[in-house]
């Protein structure tokens, strides 16, 4: 995809293949996210949660896949629904999930909340709960990688929803006018909040932009892990090498409403089922079983599994924030 | 100490501070080989190239975005927005991202960018041109405001302002970008919170910033020479955090207090002052508190009509001179 200026492209990306024990992980990675997903949505049910969850269900692929290339150096911001891109980047689920349960020993001590987990240390800055507001975030960690000549690159997830926002024009003309070192990974997951795409874009494949851009736009299957970590790889790459901005379009789908405050009544049955048929999950399962083999699949399942619940276990058991700790205005010069 | 324009003081501050931080940057429109609207940055891209002088599209909105990008990503950006007027278009990125994720992210990141735009009336710039947000800047936790009414200040609070680990807003005033006056030699930042007390006196209070610093000297003159009163006059010089200990010290002994801003007066930043001092020293007061800005509406552009909206040294003497009529004296 380098150099290329046309319009969206659907063939497949040429990046790099993960290897065998990169896919593994992403699977590991993908089944703790969807058993993240499916207890916090059990824990709502129960009257546990506080606030709306906006799960990613289904879309585990693209947020996965795409941070599978990166380097801790690098950044990435996040949507409202990131909890594929906090455990793609690292993040320790244990310290995700108390900052969801408003937790002292969450990534934000609790003042976050799960839309809006940072952990500089691994370079996520961060979850935003303002639509479109990370595409601009993205071009200034950009701005500041290209400066400091490191050759870091800024990944920045945002939604087809996000793509109808004045920002992500005028951040992404910016981008490519300044061959910014930064990857955009559209979510297409079909719906902003309730409406679909169709009522609210006036193109179906939101990559055809990228042309106005300057920028190489892919089109990519979105739950397909190994596709989207190919497509990412060869952004990433790009982008490092100093030849400026890509942008990615994941096609995917959202399997759980908008969020937990959700009624739904939306989405036509049909739809969600054949989607579910196309569950990112099952399908990097059944790559990996002839490479590994029944056992080994499963007893990465049940690892993940694990350690989602033993993170779960202690995050809940966590203390909750001392309503009187100090909270200083402003930071102190160094 | 040098006689330099205003302008010269933000320029040489600039300069000054790219010179000693490599990660000193600046966006904005026009900024770059043009210089900016005002001239604040001429020659500074020929001389740091462009890619630390950036002349950016017109998209303020994720301008302040990338902005706020740039700072966590380790950057210290210095962003220019032409118009005060246009500070609205940004609103979302000062409410919702600069004001929130420091706090939310504790210990994870800070954000030292400086955001420098210039507001106020008395040029026929007209509605949208010449308007003052103090009030609205000021609203914002988490951010800090300085308001410079002089040359030296200019460098002063600008230099403290680049140099700050927080999100500093320098609202800068058109009418005083061509004001000379002495400013000091070396680097020495100024005290971002400190209010200078400009002029003492014993009997009203008059609090102002920016250009009305100078509406409040010639109105303290006036009411010495005509009436008698002596004004003490106070350059808040920064409007968050305030200096409330300054301002409190000053009422306390005079009993009486005007406030002038060139905020529409409305829910501006006066009513902010205003309420502080009915707060906190209510029992020295001998007059209700005297809120002086702009009128309640868009600032028009024919001559006569725009000196009418505007507060001015007149409005500030008649405020003195109704207040003197009210309470024991």
């Amino acid at each position: 995809m380098t150099g290329a200026m046309d319009g969206a492209q659907h063939a497949a990306a040429a990046g790099n293949r993960p290897s065998l024990d990169e896919m593994a992980g992403m699977f590991g990675r993908m089944v703790l996210v969807r058993r993240m997903e499916e207890e916090l949505g059990r824990l709502h049910r129960e009257g546990r949660t506080r606030g709306p969850i906006h799960r990613c269900d289904g879309q585990e692929a693209a947020g996965i896949g795409a941070t599978a290339v990166l380097r801790p150096s690098d950044t990435v911001t996040s949507t409202h629904r990131g909890h594929a891109h906090y455990i793609g980047k690292g993040l320790d689920p244990r310290r995700v999930i108390a900052e969801i349960f408003g937790r002292a020993t969450g990534y934000g001590g609790g003042r976050a909340g799960h839309m809006l987990i940072a952990d500089a240390g691994h370079g996520m800055l961060g979850g935003n709960a303002i639509i479109g507001a990370g595409l601009a975030i993205a071009v200034g960690h950009a701005l500041a990688h290209q400066a400091h000549g490191k050759g870091d690159v800024a990944m920045c997830f945002f939604g087809d929803g996000a793509a109808q926002n004045g920002l992500c024009h005028e951040a992404m003309n910016m981008a490519g006018l300044w061959r910014l070192p930064v990857v955009f990974v559209c979510e297409h997951n079909q719906y902003g909040l309730t409406v679909h795409a169709r009522h609210q874009s006036a193109i179906a494949d939101l990559a055809d932009r990228a042309r106005g851009y300057a920028m190489p736009g892919l089109i990519v299957d979105g739950n397909d892990a190994v596709e989207m970590y190919r497509a990412a790889d060869a952004a990433v790459r790009r982008a490092r090498a100093g030849d400026g901005p890509s942008f990615i379009e994941a096609k995917t789908y959202r399997l759980e409403g908008f969020s937990t405050s959700d009624m739904g009544g939306y989405q036509p049955a049909e739809e969600i089922a054949e989607w579910r048929g196309r569950d990112p999950i099952r399908r990097l399962r059944a790559r990996l079983l002839p490479e590994l083999g029944a056992s080994r699949v499963t007893q990465l399942e049940e690892d993940a599994t694990a350690a989602l619940d033993a993170a779960l276990a202690k995050a809940l058991a966590d203390p909750l924030p001392a309503a009187d700790a100090p909270w200083p205005e402003y930071a102190e010069a160094n | 100490m040098a006689r330099m324009r205003y302008a010269e003081a933000l320029r040489e501050t600039l300069r000054q501070e790219m010179l000693r931080d490599p990660n000193v940057v600046l966006y904005g429109e026009d900024i770059g080989i043009y210089g900016g609207v005002f001239k604040v940055t001429r020659g500074l891209q020929q001389e740091f190239g462009d890619r630390r002088v950036r002349d950016t599209p017109i998209s303020e909105a994720a301008m302040a975005g990338m902005t706020v990008g740039a700072a966590m990503a380790g950057l210290r950006p210095v962003l220019e927005i032409m118009y005060a007027d246009f500070l609205p278009l940004i609103l979302d990125t000062l409410a919702n991202q600069a004001s929130a994720l420091p706090g939310i992210w504790p210990g994870q990141i800070t954000l030292p960018l400086v955001i420098r735009t210039q507001g106020g009336g008395g040029a026929g710039a007209g509605a949208q041109h010449s308007k003052s947000f103090d009030g609205l800047m000021a609203h914002i936790p988490g951010l800090k405001v300085v308001s410079p009414a002089t040359p030296a200040d200019a460098k002063a609070l600008l230099t403290a302002a680049i140099r700050d680990p927080n999100p500093v807003i320098v609202l800068e005033h058109k009418l005083l970008y061509n004001m000379s006056d002495e400013v000091p030699e070396g680097d020495a930042p100024g005290e971002i919170g400190r209010a200078h007390v400009l002029r003492p006196g014993r009997d009203v209070t008059i609090l102002a910033n920016s250009r009305m610093v100078h509406e409040a000297l010639r109105a303290a003159e006036r009411l010495a020479d005509e009436d008698g009163i002596s004004a003490e006059v106070i350059d808040l010089r920064t409007l968050r955090p305030l200096d409330s200990a300054t301002i409190l010290a000053s009422v306390r002994r005079t009993a009486r207090a005007v406030v002038v801003n060139e905020d529409w007066r409305t829910g501006g930043f006066g009513a902010e002052v205003s309420a502080m001092i009915a707060e906190e020293a209510f029992e020295y007061l001998d007059a209700p508190v005297c809120r002086i800005g702009t009128r309640d509406r868009p600032i028009p552009y024919s001559q006569p009509l725009e000196a009418a909206a505007l507060p001015d040294a007149a409005a500030i003497v008649a405020g003195v001179r109704a207040m003197a009529m009210r309470g024991a004296r």
